[in-house]
């Protein structure tokens, strides 16, 4: 038992607010376990009505919803959503091609090469890119990129092959490619700003150690920061993909919706998110379904990212 | 007043020609933004010795060793003045690139810090890849002589692979060691070395020193004054002056500097008076 001998405030004082913490951790405890067993039940509801929303669509179409390449829309069908998830996953690559470099250097000379004054100014700007709502990124797209894409790089591409794949077909901006730069621009502040951050806990320890070996400013970078920070890298990476593969409303004002087999990157075209926000309208039939199904094949993607993500970081911390 | 005869005292003292000099330091200053942090220094390092720079916190030991290799060149609004001469070579005026400066000047940390992503074998020859060194059998003798030099060859030969973090702190500071001498520097500066260690793993540090200085020329900052005393050759006692910045109080030989200095103050540090 607590004290019996009388303190400043007397024994029955103490006593009293022996019993009221014992008793006061209760209702924190049930107001936790509360919180937690409805936030698994929101999960689970979440994912059944998705399900149940896109129940006649997998009963309907069966596996070709993945691998079929033809979609009718407004009416049953059929629903194969090969091209979507193809044109989901080459705008996220375009996007990841044109971001992750430039995210990364412009990491690194943030931290490192430009003058100290100026790098608050760089981070707000990364900030700022990082707040600008996506329509107006579509908008952006839309206005300005469109008009530059027909008129100036999709005929210079289209010189370099010849016309040939992948650089083939109408020179109308709308495009996948179009898709991709647009995204590029919004993953660049989520791929610079956590790049940054885990570049810049590599310890000072290791930048002077690999200066005091001899190497450059450049083998410093590539053989010892880069390395080093691999895992958060990756991170960032993922983060940026994730938000390429769900992107929805700037993707549907640049790709041309068009639901086909890309044949090219100049192809328009509709991502899964792009193709549900365009469609949502039109419910008749299995429509409806269907595009629940889009739905559910969008989020198993990005699940699957992030497992992957987790693989790769497990097995990056254990070879550390 | 005092010091300025103190200084020409020992240098008058010091037998001439009877050592190669691998480094002169001729007035060597350290400033940050304008504040000095270290002034007026002026001593030579003898070849094959161990030179230690001992003084109390704030007397810019550091900051000098680590002029030496232009280490400061990354810290902005950090000016050496002065002359530092490696051989013939003016560090700081020749146009000597920093890579090759820094390959001749080697550097051992605080704290040991082999590259975490590196295996033994790769953290070794890390410096050798950094100057372009790519053949596989010149990178496996570097490997095992610095090894072998760094008394690490015979506890980690079966496991070159392994990661270089996984050894233990005093081993891994040997590994640092062997880094440092696959380049085949001239000289080694050594910041502290031993500061993160045990008692075991310091005498260990302490041992190799010893056989070290016969294949290279050893500058050493270290806050131990027993350290200074059981190691070094020649001992240079730095001292901050009113004006918070350090000053070379007196260069002489690491047995005169602990038996019989010139200055009063060396002779209060020395026996524990302050510090």
């Amino acid at each position: 038992m607590q004290t019996k001998e009388p303190g400043i405030h007397g024994s029955s004082e103490v006593a009293e607010r022996v019993s009221h913490s014992a008793t006061s951790d209760r209702p924190y405890k049930i107001v936790l376990k509360g919180a937690a067993f409805f936030f698994g039940a929101v999960v689970l509801i979440f994912v059944w009505s998705v399900l149940h929303a896109a129940w006649p669509a997998l009963k309907q179409n069966g596996y070709h919803l993945i691998t079929g390449t033809a979609w009718v829309a407004g009416g049953n069908g059929p629903f194969g959503a090969f091209s979507l998830i193809l044109d989901t996953l080459i705008t996220t690559l375009i996007a990841l091609l044109i971001a992750v470099p430039i995210g990364i250097s412009s990491a690194l000379a943030l931290l490192f090469l430009v003058p100290p004054k100026f790098r608050t100014l760089g981070a707000s700007l990364v900030e700022l890119l990082a707040a600008v709502p996506s329509v107006v990124y579509g908008l952006w797209g839309l206005w300005y990129l469109t008009p530059w894409l027909s008129h100036t790089v999709q005929p210079f591409l289209a010189g370099i092959t010849g016309s040939n794949f992948p650089f083939n077909g109408p020179q109308e901006g709308f495009s996948l490619l179009l898709a991709g730069i647009v995204l590029s621009v919004m993953i660049l502040p989520t791929i610079v700003a956590i790049s940054r951050d885990v570049i810049s806990v590599v310890p000072v320890d290791l930048i002077e150690g690999g200066l005091s070996l001899g190497a450059t400013r450049s083998q410093v970078f590539t053989k010892v920061i880069l390395p080093t920070s691999k895992i958060g890298i990756m991170g960032a990476i993922v983060l940026g993909a994730g938000r390429a593969l769900g992107e929805t409303i700037a993707v549907a004002m640049v790709i041309g919706s068009n639901i086909q087999m890309p044949h090219s990157l100049f192809s328009t075209g509709g991502t899964l998110a792009s193709t549900i926000a365009t469609e949502f309208g039109d419910a008749s039939g299995n429509t409806g379904a269907a595009l629940a199904a889009l739905a559910l094949i969008l989020m198993v993607i990005t699940a699957s990212v992030n497992a992957f993500a987790r693989v790769l970081t497990n097995r990056a911390k254990a070879t550390a | 007043m005092e010091v300025v005869t103190t200084k020409i005292e020992v240098t008058a003292n010091m037998p001439a020609t009877k050592n190669e000099i691998a480094m002169q330091l001729k007035d060597v200053s350290v400033a940050f933004s304008g504040r000095t942090a270290v002034r007026d220094v002026t001593f030579d390092v003898e070849e094959k010795k161990v030179t230690s720079l001992i003084g109390p916190s704030g007397s810019g030991k550091t900051t000098l060793l680590r002029a030496l290799n232009r280490l400061h060149d990354l810290t902005k609004g950090a000016v050496v003045e002065g002359q530092i001469l490696l051989g013939d070579t003016d560090v700081y005026n020749d146009k000597l690139p920093t890579t090759l400066l820094r390959s001749r000047i080697g550097m051992v940390f605080q704290r040991p810090n082999p590259f975490p992503t590196m295996s033994i074998y790769d953290n070794v020859v890390s410096g050798l890849r950094f100057n372009g060194i790519k053949k596989k059998s010149l990178l496996d003798e570097a490997v095992e002589s610095s090894l072998i030099a760094a008394a690490l060859w015979d506890s980690v030969k079966g496991r070159l692979k392994n990661g270089g973090t996984t050894l233990s702190g005093g081993e891994q500071q040997r590994l640092c060691i062997a880094r440092a001498l696959a380049v085949e520097p001239e000289i080694l500066l050594m910041d502290e070395p031993t500061s993160s260690l045990d008692p075991i793993s310091t005498k260990a540090i302490e041992d190799l020193m010893g056989e070290l200085k016969n294949r290279v020329t050893i500058v050493i900052v270290t806050h131990n004054m027993q350290q200074a005393a059981r190691v070094s050759d020649n001992c240079a006692f730095l001292l901050m002056g009113d004006d918070r910045a350090g000053e070379l109080i007196e260069f002489a030989e690491t047995t005169k500097i602990f038996n019989n200095p010139s200055d009063s103050r060396t002779l209060d540090y020395i026996q524990g008076r302050f510090g």
